[in-house]
């Protein structure tokens, strides 16, 4: 038996938007499903007894677990725990938003408080405040982002095509991963050499599981790590199969070969395994947090992560997403800031989740925007991906803010593909990993995503792979073989960028190299933001960068535009003088039609539309001409001039974008008998019908008046740029003292 | 300047193409020196950042070893690998060794886990 469908249509329209298919779920702090307070949360506390922590967080030191245990050993400075922990949490949060309070008093005192304090205090915090307070506190001056670049064939020229891209856009982190995990090396090797070309200092990662990332990484081939993951609960740490002790070690592998690293946490993961003991989210991360820092992690990527759409469930969850990088910089880390997983279908919630972030700027706004296709995503669909790239840049220019990424001409781009491209093929043919056809590159340069290469040779990858591993080729041998092949430049860039690694500078906090491989880190930009004023800022010519997108257009843009629409029709016929004739109509048209406008908002030509008022206006026996009055751009005056000089009193105004009226001899300029105002939607059969009706008005008949047309589209963001340059192409045209000019109507009749 | 050295004691600069083109350049060439590791810790220490120091300072020691012992403590550090007592051994042989920090680590980790069940 099917249950009725009682509901009514608004509300079956509203059932249908996007956004209800998203999970959003009751709020149940015994599960865990509970952003930032739960009655499990314990009280802050901390109790030292001769340098020694023996209470912590409601915890005696006997009952400590070993996250407990670990944070207590390693992860406060007691020096500060009673000045920090005798702060009330209202006192704690002002601190963070008061831009007279330095970043550095904040770093000092968080590291005396407790996961709980540091809790308790961030939930205070309003949206605008947390964005006040990611400003402020984020290690590093100047923001930065991380690109996702993988396939789901590990094909090496695709994912050297889209290094490159990637690296060309601004990502200064690109991260690859595998569907496969044998081919790791080859991915690696693929993403170094197409990242290269796109831009210098951009540093590269593959995710796979520790020990081949660790060889990736002694070999040169890889240059960072984030994939240590950390949880809030012991229990969910040991089902991980790691503890803090074995991390911390890891930690130090990593560093110990030369390797940037940040371990990986964030809500959702303790109740994703059934773990989260009744805890919120932010009390457990948290705990992950005073643990990174404990550990000796330079930095944190987390803000949900995997579980950004568990915390996105439930109420106040994207504070809460936020709140977690907020407390990795209070930490003194540098944050890589989610905004890695798609958590709704909605693109409004989606940009409602990032663009908080995006606007404070963080260390890593994206732990890793989707560069590429959604579905060559390895990680999974990230919360923004390759089509929005043009959207994330607009935003960047809409506020006037740095995101790190910039415009490419799309020439560039195409060229940046095939030199990515081609070497990646030299490299491997000369290394004898694979072959690559000429056709094989021509897709992976054009191609939007991995289904555009059709049928690929994935065990050709697979042998490479193996070959890279089992030869234990260096980034030395990718070298030889660039320079070898002739790529000398980028022989010289990588070898340089060797070197550099070699110095450690990038192993400080928020350390990243830019593109004259100078590092950028806690050490080297440290953050000084205290207020209007202060902070960073982007530099002119990098403001220049962010302002120039693609899609920005001029008046002489619009003009060589209009100038490609030209014909030679309309040519001047001399003054034009009075009509005679009841039946003589007058079509009015503005300054530079003819001369500079060529075709309408709508995509027709102007001569078109004059053509179907005149055929209309010849529908109903009148007569009519064209006159160019170049005194005035206001289409009420020009249709009223045409007016009284046309023998019937009637007249049609036309401006060169479209917009058109009837006029008549005895009426004020603003006001008129039939318009037409949304130029873009005006169809040929609707500028028929207007010169029919001004027929109608002549002969003193009954119009069929017409209705604008109606659209949904958002006509006023397409078209007002174009609008505003049209109308400054009339009013240069513009001459108060020529006369009314007749033109011909040879070719319109 | 600072000069900086490759593990293999190579000067940094020296790491150039011509040293490629010429076969001079080992895998030894492209690891991290302990010393450069231990200046990064006093950099990290000065800025608020003692853990990251401490973590710099194990990894300079780490340097010593062999790509398989490190990985070969690492697993032995995860949940239920080792008892108690091979902690305590491991421990013991990392100071022998001249890794006093790591050895330190092991020796914490030997009396946590076996208070919290994640011995074998």
């Amino acid at each position: 038996m099917t249950t009725p469908d009682n509901r009514v249509g608004r509300i079956r329209f509203m059932d249908k938007q996007r956004v209800n298919l998203d999970g959003f779920a009751v709020e149940d702090p015994e599960l865990g499903l509970t952003a930032m307070r739960s009655p499990r949360d314990p009280d802050p506390s901390l109790v030292i007894t001769d340098g020694r922590v023996v209470e912590l967080d409601g915890v005696p030191e006997g009952e400590f677990d070993s996250i407990d245990t670990y944070i207590a050993r390693h992860g406060l400075d007691l020096t500060v725990a009673d000045e920090a922990m005798s702060l009330t949490d209202v006192a704690f949060a002002r601190l963070l938003v008061d831009p007279a309070v330095p970043r550095a008093e904040i770093v000092r005192l968080s590291a005396g408080a407790t996961p709980a304090k540091l809790a308790r205090v961030l939930a205070l915090l309003r949206p605008p405040e947390l964005g006040l307070a990611m400003t402020k506190l984020r290690a590093r001056r100047t923001p930065s982002n991380q690109a996702h670049v993988t396939n789901r064939l590990d094909d090496p020229l695709l994912l050297a095509a889209d290094a490159a891209t990637a690296a060309a856009f601004g990502f200064r982190e690109v991260e690859t991963t595998v569907p496969v995990l044998a081919d790791a090396p080859s991915n690696a090797v693929a993403c170094l050499i197409g990242a290269a070309f796109g831009a210098d200092g951009v540093l590269i990662q593959c995710s796979v599981e520790e020990a081949l990332e660790l060889e990736l990484g002694m070999r040169g081939l890889t240059s960072y790590a984030e994939t240590v993951s950390l949880y809030g609960t012991e229990q969910v740490f040991t089902d991980g199969d790691d503890t803090p002790w074995s991390k911390a070690f890891l930690t130090s592998a990593y560093a110990s070969r030369g390797m940037k690293m940040r371990v990986s946490s964030g809500a959702g993961a303790e109740v994703l395994m059934a773990g989260a003991r009744g805890q919120s989210m932010l009390y457990l991360e948290a705990r992950c947090v005073a643990l990174a820092r404990a550990i000796g992690a330079q930095g944190v990527q987390n803000g949900g992560i995997d579980g950004a759409s568990v915390a996105a469930a439930v109420p106040s969850g994207l504070r809460e997403l936020m709140s977690e990088n907020v407390m990795v910089m209070m930490r003194n880390l540098e944050s890589c800031s989610g905004n890695d997983a798609l958590m709704s279908e909605s693109d409004m919630r989606r940009t409602s989740r990032t663009l908080p972030i995006v606007l404070a700027g963080s260390d890593f706004v994206f732990s890793g925007f989707g560069s590429i296709q959604r579905y060559d995503n390895m990680f999974g669909p990230s919360n923004f991906n390759s089509e929005d790239i043009d959207d994330f840049l607009a935003m960047q220019r809409d506020w006037g803010i740095d995101g790190g990424l910039r415009t490419v001409a799309p020439a560039r781009i195409g060229e940046l593909r095939r030199e990515a491209a081609l070497a990646c093929r030299a490299v491997y043919a000369h290394l004898g990993l694979a072959d690559f056809s000429d056709e094989h590159v021509d897709l992976a340069v054009d191609a939007a995503g991995s289904k555009d290469l059709g049928e690929t040779d994935t065990l050709a990858v697979l042998s490479a792979a193996h070959a890279i591993r089992q030869r234990g080729l260096t980034v030395v041998d990718i070298v030889a073989a660039l320079d070898e092949c002739g790529y000398v430049d980028m022989a010289e860039r990588t070898m340089a960028f060797t070197r550099a690694r070699l110095t450690g500078d990038y192993l400080q906090t928020s350390a990243i190299f830019d593109e004259q491989l100078r590092v950028l880190s806690l050490v080297t930009d440290p953050n000084d933001y205290a207020g209007p004023g202060t902070g960073y800022a982007p530099s002119p010519e990098r403001q220049r960068e962010i302002d120039a997108i693609r899609q920005a257009r001029g008046v002489d843009d619009l003009r060589a535009v209009q100038a490609r629409s030209a014909v030679a029709l309309l040519a001047p016929l001399g003054s034009a003088r009075p009509g005679q004739g009841p039946r003589d109509v007058v079509i009015g048209v503005s300054p530079a039609v003819g001369r500079d406008v060529w075709r309408c908002l709508s995509g027709l030509a102007v001569t078109d539309v004059l053509r179907e008022m005149l055929a209309g206006l010849e529908e109903e026996g009148c007569t009519g001409r064209v006159v160019r009055f170049n005194d005035s751009v206001d289409l009420g005056r020009i249709g009223l001039a045409a007016a009284r000089l046309a023998g019937s009193g009637i007249g049609i105004g036309l401006q060169g974008k479209g917009t058109a009226l009837i006029h008549r001899r005895d009426l004020a300029p603003l006001a008129n008998l039939e318009l037409y105002s949304v130029a873009p939607s005006v169809t040929p059969e609707l500028y028929r019908l207007l010169g029919a009706n001004a027929a109608r008005h002549a002969k003193g008949g009954t119009p069929d008046p017409a209705r604008n047309p109606y659209s949904d589209e958002a006509i006023e963001a397409r078209y007002h740029t174009t609008v505003i340059a049209l109308m400054e192409l009339e009013r240069r045209r513009m001459d108060a003292a020529a006369p009314p000019e007749e033109l011909s109507l040879e070719g319109l009749q | 300047m600072t000069e900086f050295r490759a593990l293999s004691g190579r000067p940094v600069e020296n790491l150039t193409l011509e040293a490629v083109r010429a076969g001079e350049i080992s895998v030894a060439d492209l690891r991290i020196h302990p010393e450069t590791l231990e200046r990064q810790a006093v950099v990290a220490e000065q800025h608020g950042n003692p853990q990251l120091a401490e973590n710099l300072c194990r990894a300079a020691e780490l340097t010593h070893l062999p790509d398989d012992d490190v990985l070969g403590i690492y697993e032995a550090l995860r949940p239920g690998r080792s008892t108690a007592a091979e902690l305590t051994v491991l421990s013991e042989s990392l100071a022998d060794r001249g890794l006093p920090r790591c050895a330190a680590l092991v020796a914490e980790a030997a009396e946590v886990y076996a208070r919290r069940g994640l011995t074998a």
